[in-house]
């Protein structure tokens, strides 16, 4: 049976990773070219880096990380961040990223989405999707630039808009949740796993691995995603990969059983 | 000792295949990508890998007469690995972005998943994510690998109508697929060992091993 994912995420700003990364063994924790092979080694499903450069030079070293990366790890990388494009598309890809994550760009011209998936299908290309829940309680609405700008866009209607236009899978993060470790938005995760007919990767608010339970759980009151993304749980090595599988499959969530946890890092 | 065997990863224009060809040399295998059918053509064994669309690989292919020198390697008894596309173009024909043709050199044909399992429940695609293959035949690879391994699936196609004799490795996604066949100079799967960890390791091990051992 296809297994649920476990996504490490690492936020990157002018080549360095920047958000939480407290201590690491024997790597440099700054560097997401060594933090890659470490999440590798403790057999992360996937790998996602999320550029926060605002500045538009910082291009160039995201695509040179990408590069160094995908130099170095046996496992999908997604990235995402500035995304503008159909060539920044080619470029992330062309650097040897597996998959790209388009947000503000599809939000701003949606026939991007449709333009990729037909340039180099929607198996590569994800479109990312940030949203808050409304003050009056319906549904959750759209949000770009971190999280400040509202859109008036309704979340689930993007998503499933965005899924016809070609995207390959939908990144969901709850921009409530997002950094506060309290667990993610369940209602808001299930309600689009259940409208799109792609996979969904939940995220904002994964704090323990109950919660990453939770969101991957097809019960009635799980979230119903493919794949959970999380952050500070593994960059302040609270967890391993690892460590968080086995309690996964403890909890009845299928996931790919670690099998070299520990001596694995070793290449 | 011998120097490592070379192969020609086959470069049909799109995309990155570093990635392909560094897990090869993980493997001790000695890879080129080249999109030159002469390269192909004294390369000791072939890996078509798996990016693009199935159109444009199988155009591309066509113009720079690589379906040619493919088939003539597999033809002078040198192992072909088809990674994901490379699967693929294996068979007569593809439904994605209208009706193409392949190598033909395995009956049957590629066709979407269908929108819902036998059940009638959705079926999510594409299929991304770790799946279980499980491997059966006689095929000397598979004297290397595991009964069963799990690896790294992106795909939305697969084949149907394949010869059950050619299949070696099965996967459920919305009812079986073939996500590995083999012939006797042919062995190709729908998933990316480059991209699956110390499974993916073991497989191109096998590789390896089988392309040493057909010198």
């Amino acid at each position: 049976m296809l297994l649920k994912r476990i996504i490490p995420c690492l936020d990157v700003d002018k080549g360095r990773v920047v958000k939480g990364v407290r201590y690491v063994d024997h790597v440099d924790a700054g560097d997401p070219v060594e933090v890659a092979q470490l999440y590798d080694a403790e057999e992360a499903d996937e790998i996602t880096f999320l550029d926060i450069t605002a500045a538009s030079e910082g291009r160039r070293i995201l695509l040179d990380v990408v590069a160094r990366t995908a130099e170095h790890i046996f496992m999908p990388l997604t990235v995402g961040g500035g995304v503008r494009s159909l060539q920044d598309v080619r470029d992330l890809l062309n650097a040897g990223a597996d998959k790209v994550s388009i947000m503000t760009a599809a939000v701003e011209n949606p026939d991007l989405v449709a333009d990729a998936a037909a340039k180099i299908g929607s198996a590569n290309l994800v479109v990312a999707i940030d949203a808050r829940a409304r003050a009056d309680g319906a549904g959750w609405e759209v949000c770009t630039h971190g999280g400040r700008r509202p859109t008036g866009i309704d979340a689930v209607a993007w998503a499933r808009r965005m899924a016809e236009a070609g995207a390959g899978e939908i990144l969901l993060t709850s921009m409530d949740r997002d950094g506060t470790r309290s667990g993610y938005d369940l209602a808001f995760v299930r309600s689009v796993a259940d409208a799109v007919p792609v996979p969904v990767i939940a995220s904002g608010g994964g704090g323990t691995s109950e919660d990453l339970a939770a969101a991957l759980d097809d019960g009635p009151a799980g979230g119903h995603a493919q794949a959970a993304l999380a952050a500070s749980i593994f960059h302040f090595r609270e967890l391993t990969v690892g460590e968080v599988k086995r309690r996964l499959l403890e909890l009845g969530i299928p996931v790919r059983p670690p099998s070299v946890d520990g001596p694995g890092a070793v290449r | 000792m011998s120097a490592a065997p070379t192969i020609a990863v086959v470069d049909y224009g799109f995309g990155n295949l570093r990635s392909v060809a560094k897990a090869l040399a993980r493997s001790r295998l000695s890879p080129e990508v080249t999109g030159d059918a002469a390269v192909v053509a004294r390369a000791d064994g072939v890996v078509l890998p798996g990016v693009g669309a199935f159109a444009d690989a199988a155009a591309c292919l066509g113009a720079k007469g690589l379906d040619e020198a493919v088939r003539a390697s597999i033809e002078a008894g040198r192992p072909y690995l088809g990674l994901c596309l490379g699967l693929q173009l294996l068979f007569e024909e593809s439904d994605e972005h209208g009706r193409t043709r392949g190598l033909g050199l395995l009956r049957g044909r590629i066709e979407r998943f269908p929108a819902c399992d036998r059940t009638g429940a959705p079926l999510r695609v594409p299929h991304i994510g770790w799946n279980s293959v499980r491997f059966a035949g006689a095929h000397p690879m598979l004297a290397r690998l595991p009964r069963e391994d799990h690896y790294y699936f992106v795909h939305s196609y697969r084949p149907v109508g394949a010869d059950s004799a050619v299949v070696v490795g099965r996967t459920d996604y919305g009812g079986e697929f073939p996500a590995a066949v083999a012939t006797e100079r042919i062995f190709a799967v729908q998933f990316h060992p480059e991209k699956s960890q110390w499974a993916g390791k073991r497989l191109l091990d096998a590789y390896a091993a089988w392309v040493s051992s057909c010198r």
